[in-house]
């Protein structure tokens, strides 16, 4: 059905086609390709085309694995993603959403558009903020010493002194997580919605500490630097706490399940 | 580091920060358990976990390849409970 079938259709996000007015502007998206404005329905899908030797099944999981190819096609995403969000709300869609052709994605549009408006209503003037928690030195869990420090013939006093640095550390780390329960409490308060991602893995996030909690909060714009101050305040004691964004909606954008209604996750409104 | 998570800090809350300057791995949480997940004609589409995961074990292979040497011991960082001592103290 595509014009070619060694293309396919990568879509990046949806906006309402009253919000955009744009085109041109928009930069390169993934492989090199020129994005396009696809609009039905009152919306506005945007892609581009992809080979499909690149982007078509069975060489997306060999891709996936290469760190490269995936920071390449994630920032390409991002750029197109945030240029749209610069203008318009926008429900950006996940990485690698590839279709067979044009008319595969203006029928998504006709088909979900009531899904796709609810989605865009939901996060129309807000933003993303990510807050990132991190344990205090010390606050780490318990764990193995370097094994040069261990004697070589353990004594009581040794055990002992080893239980309780053990309990200590158990003790810190209940107090960082509980201070990432604080943390989080107070920034949902702030927010229409919020959402906690898996903590970043040291080996991922570059940092020694442990993080205790990797948040997203979705936050009126009108309410950013009120939210931005509240990161502020919530530093004090105990370990780093890193923001970032705004983004656009990455963690709030769901499509309702069809015929539902409602939305999806019980983390939204 | 002070210096720049301050900068940082700013930076975010003046507007954006550049595409090029945000965190990979801040964009792959987002990129990877975020967007919507659209059902249709696609040739595919990443649905969850199971790329997550193997785009994590990339990252992780990328990591040990290019920093070989860190002051931190990824073996001891894991946020993983490792109590084991040679002398288990029969408890």
């Amino acid at each position: 059905m595509a014009a070619d079938p060694g293309a396919g259709t990568y879509l990046y996000a949806v906006a309402a086609e009253e919000d955009s007015g744009r085109e041109g502007a928009l930069p390169q998206g993934v492989a090199g390709g020129e994005v396009r404005a696809i609009g039905r329905a009152g919306l506005v899908a945007y892609v581009s085309t992809v080979p499909l030797d690149q982007f078509g099944e069975e060489p997306l999981r060999r891709s996936m694995e290469d760190l490269d190819w995936l920071e390449e096609t994630a920032r390409a995403h991002h750029r197109v993603v945030e240029a749209v969000a610069r203008e318009a709300a926008v429900v950006p869609v996940r990485l690698v959403t590839v279709y067979s052709g044009d008319e595969q994605v203006e029928a998504l549009l006709e088909e979900r558009c009531d899904d796709f408006a609810r989605a865009l209503a939901r996060v129309a003037g807000r933003q993303e903020w990510g807050v990132k928690v991190y344990a205090a030195a010390g606050e780490e869990p318990a764990r193995e010493e370097e094994g040069g420090k261990t004697p070589e013939r353990p004594g009581t006093a040794y055990l002992k002194r080893r239980q309780e640095q053990i309990r200590g550390r158990e003790e810190a780390w209940r107090r960082a997580g509980a201070r990432a329960e604080d943390i989080h409490g107070a920034l949902s308060s702030i927010a229409v919605a919020s959402r906690r991602h898996r903590a970043q893995d040291p080996q991922l996030s570059g940092r020694p500490e442990s993080m205790v909690l990797n948040g997203a909060y979705l936050v009126d714009r009108e309410r950013g630097e009120e939210f931005a101050r509240a990161v502020e305040e919530l530093r004090g004691p105990g370990g780093d706490v890193q923001l970032t964004g705004p983004w656009a909606p990455y963690s709030f954008a769901v499509l309702d399940d069809e015929g539902d209604g409602g939305p999806r996750g019980g983390d939204l409104m | 580091m002070t210096f720049e998570e301050t900068r940082g800090d700013r930076l975010a809350a003046e507007g954006r920060l550049p595409p090029e300057r945000v965190a990979l791995v801040d964009l792959l949480d987002r990129l990877l358990s975020g967007g919507v997940v659209v059902s249709g004609d696609i040739v595919l589409s990443i649905a969850d976990i199971d790329l997550v995961r193997i785009s994590v074990r990339a990252l992780f292979m990328s990591i040990r390849e290019s920093e070989p040497i860190r002051a931190y011991d990824p073996v001891r960082g894991h946020a993983t409970r490792t109590d084991r001592e040679p002398y288990e103290p029969g408890r």
